[in-house]
């Protein structure tokens, strides 16, 4: 028994490492463009961990994690627009009638502080927000049409405060990072790998929460959280830590979603796109920590092969897609996965109970 | 004390109380129209969610594709118009709209239903799964409209009967307002007949409020689920052709109206129409003084904002029914 | 031995999901013989490639990038449906410098990143001559930078709000001057001189609108109010008692898209008629009318460079054409039209440019004509915007507008407004 537990570990270690190796040696052998892609498609994978944590371990489901991503990435491109322009005014202020530059926008001439403001304003955020409303043990479908709401309430003010963000353009039109040209291959791969390394730390960290006593405890808030206030436990504060760190990782993944695709705007954050990323969740499996990775890039990589081949009837596909597989398969991918593994293991007791009857 | 910002002739003036004289102490006539927006607003509101109340709130299904019902409720009546232009006597024409109402309710029942049959039933427990289920429903029903009415918006001619206002004194009240308005009090009447003075109606309450003791005393559950569903359905049809009178109607119609119809039913308290009537009218007149003393963004914001620290302090909605079962 | 069956699988999902992003990337061969997922499109396009790159191919790619899915498909389908017929019938004509011209067809979700990344798709991967595209100005902005870093060309067919003038994008719709500053005077001559102006909240009528304001400051007209209203509002009724409140002559209207539906049945309903205020509509075209009831918004007006109604022979066999290929209910509008002749002045140019490589087309360009629908019109050299004539029309109960005014030339684009005292200050703070 000890031994085919190690020999899992040992093996599903190698079959990450290798997949993380392909990861690394991607640009090698795609083609700039697909190479962009498949960045964009890991950013957002990134995000899609948070997510689980979130909805898979603790059953907090958010239909708000646009904002996060959106907060993040709107502190990159902040510090981006202003290094395009060279210490002018975005161009976006001058028509608005703004003469010199707001006050939140100068901690974002500094590259660190505006990556460190993409991690902790969504965190902050996240913190009051899931402060106040898991303090009020306001949960299941209420939360989740609340985030809705805040989704709504972001997404006007950003748009509406066309001085300041830029309104439904969003910021774009960046020229470079730290000196260098960020549209150029050799940034633009420099980037792709920074990604690839994040998710790996990410990914890695992720696991190594969920798999100690932590994410039992989640797991219990998550299948009985009333029985686990009885047992001394506290869910609200594990809840807001939960939702202020899958915050942080959204706002993580945001900046890396601008570096690689060079804009953000209001519709990237909005309803929709908080509940695609959901979407992603559900589909690779949510629960595990490598399930929302599959689900990302795959949902995503079908998305954008879908709408290149039938521009025209991609949605039907996206649609049924999403039917099918959340009716059919509520443990998503992984689950299939894990359905497929079972039905061998029975196939092989079977076999083996064949054998022994053989010998007898 | 409100800050309000408005930008005139290029220079920005900030104006306190001073503006707040000017429109804000308003006259009667004012008010009365404030008021009567906000009710109007309310009663679009309640007509939009009360289909999702029976869904979301009886039947604890989130049906995304809600919106896409009423989308189909709006495309009904234009189908429907098209008949009337092309075969009925012009003098019969306003006729259409009347007949179109029971027409939508029935063809979004009956898709509602179809929907129940293929696939909320394997949902039931699943709540969250049930939200992204339709979502991708509703995607494909979009899709389905676009195939098929084309993707600009189409056009619907208001009946001649409810163009015109009622004028009381100044002040005008547009007909189709008081029509919707109209509507939804027939609309919740009838829904409140059902629900508690039929014996189908006290079935399907019977069985949301406790399957297993309904099932024992002979209600089929899995009848009652279906018809339940259906009859929400059927009021987001109606709520697409009243939706006709005021806006566009096109393949998008479900979307931006879909988010405004979860807020009411949370608000309202899941599982009570009566909280239901009281969150659309609560947010429907909040709104409009935002909006009024504002302007619409900020107006938006504010009504969310409102709705989020009142979720705060009454955490399950304006009405709650009150349980000891935890877990 | 199950796990590593297992695990397999995993690593199979992995190469599956680079495959699905590889499979179309003609620069490697291996990925060439793994037909994945989204396979026959891409398999053509890496075949076609590679025969690109060996010798000269027989058809010239061109992108044609709207939105088909998504809030603004309402708007931007008939705009790629005007395109395709134009490349139809250029390539019935023989196509251009003798090859037929392959259009690749890509949604932009009304999504400004999906039009960032398709125009990098179109660009890098298919190698198209030009792009067709956009709608809305996010999604020019979006598509800006990379044209510009990938020296691609654009043909943006709508009117906006100036303010630009990219090298790599070519405007077919109006520039401010060619459309507003002209509505703006001639409301003031014909309909009064007290103005409302009503917006959705973005960049288009917020920047539309503080020329508007620079104007009405230099003539001595009176702005009563402004409102913006967000994307895709449907309840107008509070916006309407302001309105009553303040009775203005005129409203300038700058809405977009479904707003424009709600607000006229709403202003209609509250007994408000092109008799009591003027609404001038911006945004308004034939397709918008028909979406919005021409009972409702019959006697208000608007401002563009093209009606369905307007008189040459190009148009008359425009519209023909048209309705021939999309159905007799189908009607045309401005940015439709700009579509269309956008593709005939790139055609045109790449015909006199003899190649299609970008800097001889932009080059051959300047100063290019094409006897369009709405006139002769010109491309300008300094620029890259198109002279065209301003007309404002009335709309008619059966839907057309019919033209009160037109100007007596084709009027000269100025993005920035270069050519009004009042707008001073605005470009110069522009451009800094």
């Amino acid at each position: 028994m000890q031994n085919t537990i190690y020999q899992k570990l040992w093996s599903q270690k190698i079959i990450l490492s290798v997949i993380f190796l392909l990861l690394l040696l991607a640009p090698f052998f795609l083609s700039d463009f697909r190479l962009n892609l498949l960045g964009k498609f890991l950013a957002f994978a990134i995000l899609a961990i948070g997510l689980d944590l979130l909805w898979g371990y603790t059953g907090v489901l958010s239909l708000g994690h646009g904002i996060f991503f959106g907060l993040g990435a709107y502190c990159m491109a902040m510090y981006l627009k202003l290094e395009a322009n060279a210490g002018g005014l975005p161009d976006f202020m001058a028509w608005s009638g703004m003469s010199e530059l707001p006050l939140i926008w100068l901690p974002f001439q500094y590259p660190i502080i505006a990556i460190a403001l993409g991690i902790i304003i969504p965190a902050v955020v996240a913190f009051f927000l899931g402060y106040l409303t898991f303090r009020n043990r306001i949960s299941g479908v209420y939360f989740t049409i609340l985030s809705q709401a805040l989704v709504l309430v972001v997404v006007t003010l950003f748009v509406g405060s066309q001085n300041l963000t830029g309104g439904t353009s969003g910021l774009t039109n960046f020229e470079t990072l730290f000196g260098f040209s960020v549209n150029a291959a050799s940034t633009q791969t420099a980037i792709y790998l920074i990604t690839v390394l994040v998710l790996g730390v990410v990914f890695i960290s992720c696991r190594k929460l969920v798999k100690g006593r932590f994410g039992r405890v989640l797991e219990g808030i998550r299948d009985g959280e009333n029985r686990m206030r009885f047992l001394g436990y506290n869910p609200s504060s594990y809840k807001t830590f939960i939702y202020t760190l899958s915050a942080a990782i959204a706002g993580i993944a945001g900046m890396l979603f601008v570096l690689q695709v060079g804009i953000i705007s209001p519709t990237m954050i909005g309803i929709i796109p908080s509940i695609e990323m959901v979407l992603w969740v559900a589909l690779g499996g949510r629960g595990t920590i490598i399930g929302p990775v599959i689900g990302a890039v795959f949902v995503n990589a079908a998305k954008t092969g879908f709408s290149e081949s039938y521009p025209e009837y991609w949605t039907y596909f996206l649609g049924l897609l999403f039917v099918l597989v959340v009716v059919f398969l509520p443990k998503g991918l992984t689950g299939l996965l894990d359905k497929w593994k079972d039905r061998r293991k029975k196939q092989d007791a079977r076999d083996s109970v064949e054998v022994e009857k053989s010998y007898s | 004390m409100v800050f309000i910002i408005k930008e005139v002739k290029g220079s920005r003036i900030y104006v306190l109380l001073p503006f707040l004289m000017r429109k804000g102490l308003f006259g009667l006539n004012e008010i009365i129209i404030t008021l009567f927006n906000g009710l109007s607003l309310g009663s679009i509101l309640l007509v939009i969610a009360l289909g999702l109340a029976i869904t979301f709130g009886l039947m604890n299904v989130i049906n995304m594709a809600h919106g896409e019902l009423i989308m189909v409720g709006a495309y009904i009546t234009y189908v429907i118009q098209n008949i009337f232009m092309d075969y009925a006597p012009a003098a019969y024409f306003d006729l259409y709209f009347i007949i179109s109402i029971p027409i939508a309710m029935l063809v979004a029942a009956g898709i509602g239903m179809l929907l129940e049959v293929s696939l909320i039933r394997h949902l039931y427990k699943r709540p969250l799964d049930s939200l992204l289920a339709t979502w991708g429903v509703g995607l494909v029903l979009q899709q389905l409209a676009r195939s098929i009415f084309g993707a600009p918006n189409v056009g619907v001619k208001s009946p001649s009967f409810l163009s015109g206002g009622l004028s009381v004194g100044s002040i005008t009240l547009p007909y189709s307002r008081l029509f919707i308005l109209a509507l939804s009090i027939i609309c919740l009447i009838s829904i409140f007949y059902y629900f508690y003075r039929t014996a189908s109606g006290r079935r399907v309450r019977a069985v949301m409020q406790n399957r297993q003791m309904a099932e024992c005393l002979g209600v089929s559950t899995r009848k009652v689920d279906m018809l339940t569903f259906a009859i929400g359905s059927g009021f987001a049809g109606v709520a697409g052709c009243a939706l006709t009178l005021l806006g566009a109607i096109g393949p998008t119609i479900g979307t931006s109206y879909i988010i405004d119809a979860f807020m009411v039913v949370v608000v309202g308290g899941v599982g009570a129409l009566f909280g239901a009537v009281a969150g659309a009218l609560g947010i429907g007149i909040f709104n409009t003084i935002f909006e009024f003393f504002t302007n619409a963004t900020i107006g938006k914001v504010l009504i969310f904002l409102l709705i989020i620290a009142f979720l705060q302090w009454r955490p399950s909605g304006l009405v709650t029914s009150r349980s000891r079962s935890l877990d | 031995m199950r796990k590593q069956k297992q695990l397999l699988f995993l690593i199979m999902l992995g190469l599956m999901a680079v495959f699905v992003m590889a499979c179309s990337a003609a620069d490697n061969a291996a990925n060439a013989d793994e037909p994945a997922d989204d396979a026959e499109n891409s398999e053509e396009d890496s075949g076609e490639d590679a025969s690109n790159s060996e010798e000269e191919s027989d058809t010239i790619k061109v992108g044609v990038l709207h939105s088909l899915s998504g809030t603004m498909a309402i708007s931007e389908t008939s705009v790629q449906q005007a395109e395709l017929l134009a490349i139809k019938e250029i390539n019935e004509n023989g196509g251009v410098l003798g090859k037929q011209l392959e259009p690749v067809v890509e949604d932009g979700a009304s999504d400004w990143p999906t039009f960032a990344e398709k125009a990098k798709k179109l660009l890098q991967q298919d190698e198209v001559a030009t792009i067709f595209g956009g709608w809305t100005s996010a999604s020019r902005k979006a598509m800006l930078p990379v044209v510009e870093e990938n020296n691609g060309l654009l043909f943006y067919p709508v009117q906006y709000e100036g303010m630009e003038d990219s090298p790599n994008i070519f405007y077919t719709g109006a520039a401010p001057n060619q459309q507003i500053v002209p509505a703006v005077n001639w409301l003031l001559e014909n309909r009064g001189d007290s103005f409302f102006l009503l917006g959705s909240d973005y960049v288009f009528p917020r920047t539309a609108n503080a020329a508007i304001r620079a104007q009405l400051d230099a003539e001595g007209a009176e702005l009563v109010g402004e409102e913006y209203t967000p994307l895709g509002h449907t309840d107008y009724n509070t916006v309407i008692a302001k309105i009553k409140s303040e009775n203005p002559d005129v409203i300038f209207n700058t809405l977009n898209g479904d707003s424009n539906v709600a607000f006229f049945k709403q202003l209609n309903d509250a007994g408000i008629t092109s008799e009591d205020i003027t609404v001038l509509s911006v945004s308004v075209a034939e397709e918008e009318i028909k979406g919005i009831g021409a009972d409702v918004i019959e006697g208000h007006l608007t401002s563009w460079n093209y009606y369905q109604t307007t008189d040459t022979p190009e148009n008359e066999e425009f519209v023909a054409n048209y309705k021939a290929e999309y159905g007799e209910d189908s009607v045309t509008a401005d940015p439709i039209e700009a579509g269309y002749f956008g593709v005939y002045l790139w055609a045109k140019a790449v015909e006199e440019a003899g190649t299609t490589d970008v800097d001889a087309v932009k080059e051959a360009a300047k100063g290019i004509t094409f006897d369009a629908p709405n006139g002769t019109v010109k491309i300008d050299g300094d620029n890259q915007h198109v002279y065209k004539t301003v007309r404002i029309g009335e709309v008619q109960s059966d839907g057309m507008i019919s033209e009160l005014w037109h100007s007596d030339e084709a009027i000269k684009p100025d993005p920035y407004l270069e050519e009004y005292d009042w707008a001073k200050e605005l470009s110069d703070s522009l451009a800094e």
